[in-house]
């Protein structure tokens, strides 16, 4: 009964959703909307492969996973801390909590436009966004990896009269590593993806040439940048994969 | 030994490499005017009526873009994810039910052209697919909801295909040796199985078309998003903070309808 209920729920959701987005589905598929859709494509179609257009390409990608890189390593040095403060007691791990929700809630790119004010364009806010948004998310995941080691060498240190720091690097360290370099290489996989669009609001980039070229309607060159984002995403995606194969 | 050097070197230099060309220079933060500009950020919330009213119908416009943009890649997803499964197209039981022809014609193929499909729609992100799609059919919530699709769409699928891939083959022969076919061991096998891990998935990625739908506005795509780009290009950092306190309230709302059913479908 209550199942029934729960499905006319999201049933009476998702009409409700197509109604209040003037979604127009017939007319997408209709012979109007496919007719849009296919000259759209042909005006995309071929890839500018012109010298220029593909340094230019070549450029926004190694900036691309020049922030995506350095983004993760800044966001693991603020998750680090955050995470080990959120197993400490209550008065400091709630201040610490909150701390990483706001990071996380704000979207890497409301905390690029933020950066891009205080610093000013380039790639260097972009870095700073990814490091803060995915800070939040690394301390609240490796919190919790924390949260679930084993207590039993911990407890053996501690009854060895280990302190607190040593109960840390030598009982939870080796336990959560693996963990958490796993954690930290998947949101790299995000990361490459958020990295490719922080140019929209000016943080370099892939981004920063698709705007540029959607602005002024060179879409040959557009879809040379979007093949660029899809294979720098492609070998990142492979390149975690097999880091993680590695360490698992 | 020696690998592990050769690794902190490639890292290393891979570190220093990214570091020079994302321009890193922390002193940047530490300048008087970025200061000076920190501090304009430091600003009450608008909360007078009139703007909260104001932002009612975005805020509904981006749940609901978030629905139908799941729903759509639902829609992909599981098709596409079907065709993706290793373990349903050419091995495992119900590819050896097939003649020679029909594992090339009914297995490989569609596999490589599924994988193909799903990798390049989930690689480019949604994003740009947003920025396509306003190309395409013009402003408004349809080509965010679009561009949730597919870029869902391509991940649902994906993700659709590893949880078929991993359900217990014994079941499926229990059944083969029973005399039944294709459809009922892939609706009796494989579907009870993969069914709770299905429904959490996608409910999760629900908790995150919400987030995605909140920033395509950007691109002119409809909902909260596009209220935050034009508060954040007018400076009005009040209004920005509101809009993100309300993007946090609907972010917690979705979160507790989807941990609800979670738990229901995994009782």
């Amino acid at each position: 009964m209550r199942r029934r209920a729960l499905f006319i729920g999201l049933l009476a959701l998702a009409v409700w959703s197509f109604a209040g987005i003037g979604a127009d589905l017939p007319a997408l598929f209709g012979s109007e909307g496919r007719h849009q859709m296919a000259e759209y494509v042909r005006q995309l179609w071929p890839p500018d492969l012109a010298r220029d257009t593909l340094r230019d390409a070549l450029g926004g990608a190694l900036e691309t996973f020049a922030i995506s890189f350095v983004g993760t390593l800044l966001a693991v040095a603020i998750a680090v801390p955050l995470a080990v403060l959120t197993t400490l007691g209550a008065p400091v791990r709630a201040p610490a909590r909150l701390f990483a929700n706001a990071l996380r809630t704000i979207p890497e790119l409301v905390w690029a436009l933020i950066f891009v004010f205080v610093v000013g364009l380039g790639p260097f806010p972009g870095v700073l966004a990814l490091g803060l948004h995915t800070g939040g998310v690394l301390g609240k995941l490796f919190g919790e990896v924390l949260h679930d080691v084993d207590r039993g060498p911990l407890e053996a240190l501690q009854s060895a009269g280990a302190p607190r720091p040593a109960v840390l690097l030598y009982g939870v360290l080796p336990q959560a590593a693996p963990q958490c370099v796993s954690l930290a290489l998947y949101r790299w996989e995000v990361n490459i993806r958020a990295a490719a669009i922080m140019g929209f609001v000016g943080a370099g980039g892939l981004g920063q040439r698709i705007y540029i070229a959607i602005s002024l309607f060179l879409e040959h060159r557009l879809l040379t940048l979007v093949l660029a984002i899809y294979l720098m995403v492609t070998l990142v995606d492979a390149l975690s994969a097999r880091l993680r194969q590695r360490l698992v | 030994m020696r690998r592990r050097w050769t690794y902190a070197l490639l890292f290393l230099a891979a570190l220093a490499f990214s570091l020079r060309e994302a321009q890193v220079d922390p002193r940047l933060l530490l300048e008087k005017q970025a200061l000076s500009n920190l501090g304009k950020l430091l600003v009450a919330p608008q909360l007078s009526r009139q703007f909260l009213a104001l932002m009612l119908r975005p805020a509904l416009e981006t749940v609901q873009i978030s629905v139908a943009g799941i729903l759509i890649a639902m829609a992909i997803g599981w098709p596409l994810g079907l065709w993706a499964t290793a373990s349903l197209r050419f091995s495992g039981i119900l590819h050896e039910r097939r003649t020679a022809a029909g594992r090339w014609l009914g297995g490989f193929l569609p596999y490589a052209l599924a994988r193909g499909l799903l990798s390049v729609f989930r690689s480019v992100p949604e994003f740009v697919w947003a920025f396509v799609f306003v190309r395409a059919v013009g402003l408004g919530p349809f080509p965010g909801v679009l561009a949730i699709g597919v870029g869902y769409g391509g991940i649902l699928g994906k993700v659709y295909s590893e949880i078929l891939e991993t359900v217990d083959p014994k079941p499926l022969e229990a059944l083969h040796a029973a005399g039944a076919g294709r459809l009922a061991i892939a609706a009796y096998g494989v579907l009870p199985q993969a069914w709770p891990n299905l429904v959490s998935y996608t409910l999760y990625r629900w908790e995150c078309a919400i987030r995605a739908s909140a920033i395509l506005g950007f691109v002119g795509a409809g909902g909260l998003g596009q209220q935050l780009e034009l508060s954040m290009r007018m400076f009005q950092f009040d209004e920005v903070l509101t809009i993100l306190g309300i993007l946090f309230l609907l972010v917690a709302v979705v979160d507790s309808i989807s941990g609800r059913v979670r738990a229901r479908v995994a009782a």
